[in-house]
């Protein structure tokens, strides 16, 4: 790095500035001199002492320091091949015995608790909001799904163990998972994400658009070709939403609810113009996969439990927020809703009336 | 043929050699050029035998080698998607109907295509004419793919995964097919198409999303399958779930839940035609389970009836 020669660059930025490593938010150091947020990960790490000191950059302690967590590492040095007793061992004796190919084992065993320590973090909220910066600036990349319209996503393993998986791409439009595109990805440890990750990010971030962006520059080809595609799909327009859609579904803003999803997002095939049907034995198989309900409230399971059978016991949690029933609803929804908007309003009435009182 | 075209000046000059020699060359072209394997083979294609044989003049009997405009077309970067052109397809005017109007310089470009080009053109006509020759190879492409000819051309190229593999994980890598959203020219790019997942995606590389849609049009990978209902994959019902701490997303289940509904639907409404569906995982208990994994959630809410699905069902027919 020419721009930072006077002060050599620390670990950490260099291993986010590799080659593959693009996805990596740079961990900030007070988080991994939290002890809480490093707990466990030693006995998950081998040389976790050395690879910590790694990671910080900072130069290996006394010895009196380093004898403190002799016995943790006995065992790693067991398996890099030193054959003396364990009687013997000096920590003395073993700074000695520390040799280059030592180095790279604690190299590698940083990365690894790099690793496992940026999964952590990202789902912090200093990380998350890293981690929405470059979301953001669109370094993850987009969606290769053609009716995601160059979604933005978001790397995520399917694994939280480490050496299990390397990292895939979650797609928030269409709630599936790609794989990179670029095969530089392809070494990177999914584990290093996480699976928490994905969907917590969408749900700190409620309002983020991941509606369609028509500005993407795949669908650039000619300037009719909106209008011609409005033509193309007579069906209803998707974008368009139905009267009536509630403002939120299931904890998820209904704008941002797998925009990519339904119909006229679902790939028909078709031959000289006509769709293939259903029966033919190569028909269409796998429509349910893309699809959603042009109506949202009836993915709302509670309230369509209740039009059915009536009102179960309230608990508390059937209650699922302001929920605009449609024709299909029943008075029962209805006679539910009045209670709740009431309460719905009192906090914030109460809250005007402690600030004006 | 390329042959035909070479002034005697443009000719190597003579090697010695015995007549024997040159009579073989000439036997093994034809099958060559015929050949759906396109590869850069050192082997010269030489004039085709039904030319009148030249004396035999030493500067004439070995000329240089010169690809045809179909080989070089498909070897050239960025087109590994096409597959070439049977000569006797592209010589068919019937099967040219209606591509004069859409390709200017029609005439040349159709010259060029065939290697019979012979015009003195300068390089702004000569460009011209070479970006109508591609317009019109990438047309006649689209028709050539869906004949059997070409839907065999194009299921080696499918096998040999040419086209790329699914970017979805579930699809575990399987290959793709090019496809265009359009039959007609310049309204969108080339698009690739995954069986397994009945989804269509961007091509990665900047090279291929440059390509017209057009030139591989709508209909061709639904013909492959209808053609070579064999090649279809095997479905899967498998998904990715969103998990917050192990946990699943509710949102996201619900959806799940929805979707398994429909293809529940889908496969009474397919069996009830006498068709059966199977998917990858329904030999298999694990997905039994996983349902009945879904349904005990169901249950904790209340009763799962089967008015249950009868309301899910009607609200689907609208």
């Amino acid at each position: 790095m020419s721009s930072s020669e006077g002060a050599p660059e620390s670990w950490i930025s260099s291993f986010c500035s590799l080659m593959g490593h693009e996805f990596f938010a740079e961990v900030s150091e007070d988080f991994i001199e939290d002890d809480f947020n490093l707990t466990g990960l030693q006995s998950q790490v081998p040389m976790y002492k050395e690879a910590l000191e790694m990671i910080l950059d900072v130069e290996p302690e006394d010895e009196d320091e380093e004898e403190e967590e002799e016995d943790e590492e006995e065992d790693e040095d067991e398996i890099l091949g030193d054959e003396k007793p364990a009687g013997y061992r000096r920590a003395g004796d073993r700074r000695h015995a520390r040799v280059a190919s030592d180095l790279s084992v604690i190299e590698s065993s940083a990365e690894l608790l790099y690793g496992l320590i940026h999964q952590r973090y990202i789902t912090s909220r200093p990380g998350i909001q890293q981690m929405l910066e470059k979301y953001e600036m669109q370094h993850f990349g987009v969606c290769p799904r053609v009716h995601c319209n160059g979604c933005k996503v978001l790397p995520v393993g399917r694994s939280d163990t480490p050496g299990q998986e390397t990292v895939k791409l979650f797609c928030p439009s269409c709630q599936d998972l790609f794989t990179p595109p670029n095969s530089r990805f392809h070494s990177v440890d999914g584990a290093f994400f996480g699976t928490t990750f994905g969907c917590l990010f969408f749900m700190t971030f409620p309002d983020l658009d991941i509606g369609p962006r028509l500005d993407s520059s795949l669908s650039a080809m000619s300037p009719n070709r909106a209008s011609s595609l409005a033509s193309m799909n007579n069906q209803v327009s998707p974008d368009i939403p139905m009267p009536g859609q509630p403002a939120e579904i299931n904890g998820v803003r209904t704008v941002n609810f797998c925009p990519g999803l339904g119909i006229g997002k679902v790939y028909e095939s078709r031959i000289y113009g006509f769709r293939v049907s259903e029966r033919s034995r190569s028909g269409p198989r796998m429509r349910w996969l893309r699809m959603k309900p042009t109506n949202i409230v009836e993915l709302n399971e509670a309230l369509r439990y209740e039009g059915l059978h009536g009102p179960a016991d309230n608990d508390g949690d059937t209650e699922m927020g302001p929920s605009l029933g449609s024709a299909q609803n029943s008075a029962i929804a209805k006679r539910k809703k009045a209670p709740m908007r009431r309460r719905r309003l009192n906090p914030d009435q109460m809250s005007i009336n402690g600030t004006e009182g | 043929m390329s042959a035909e075209l070479l002034d005697p000046e443009d000719v190597s000059p003579p090697i010695p050699g015995d007549l024997d020699d040159l009579e073989e060359s000439h036997e093994t072209d034809p099958s060559a050029s015929d050949s759906p394997l396109i590869t850069r083979s050192p082997t010269p294609p030489i004039a085709n035998l039904d030319r009148p044989r030249r004396p035999p003049v030493y500067y004439a009997t070995l000329p240089i080698w010169k690809p045809t405009y179909k080989s070089q077309f498909i070897s050239s970067r960025g087109n590994e998607y096409f597959c070439e052109v049977d000569e006797e397809y592209l010589t068919d005017r019937f099967n040219l109907t209606g591509l004069n109007t859409e390709v200017p310089y029609y005439q040349y470009a159709l010259d060029l295509v065939t290697d019979v080009f012979d015009l003195d053109a300068d390089d702004d006509l000569r460009e011209q004419i070479e970006k109508s020759a591609r317009h019109l190879y990438g047309l006649v492409h689209a028709r050539y793919i869906v004949t059997t000819r070409g839907l065999a051309k194009m299921v080696d190229k499918y096998k040999k995964g040419d086209f790329g593999k699914c970017p979805r994980v579930m699809c575990e890598g399987h290959p793709l097919l090019p496809m265009g959203q359009h039959d007609i020219p310049n309204l969108s790019t080339v698009r690739l198409y995954c069986a397994k997942c009945e989804d269509i995606y961007n091509p990665k590389s900047s090279r291929h999303a440059a390509i017209d849609g057009a030139y591989f049009g709508t209909s061709f990978h639904s013909m492959l399958f209808q053609v070579y209902p064999a090649l279809a994959p095997e479905k899967s019902v498998r998904r990715y779930e969103p998990r917050i701490y192990g946990f699943r997303v509710h949102a996201a289940a619900a959806l799940a839940r929805w979707q398994d509904q429909y293809r529940d639907d889908m496969k009474t409404r397919l069996r009830d035609n006498g068709i059966d569906v199977k998917y990858a995982e329904e030999s298999e208990e694990d997905d039994e389970e996983d349902d009945e994994e879904d349904e005990q959630i169901y249950d904790t809410k209340g009763d799962k009836t089967a008015g249950d699905a009868a309301s899910a069902r009607m609200e689907l027919g609208r």
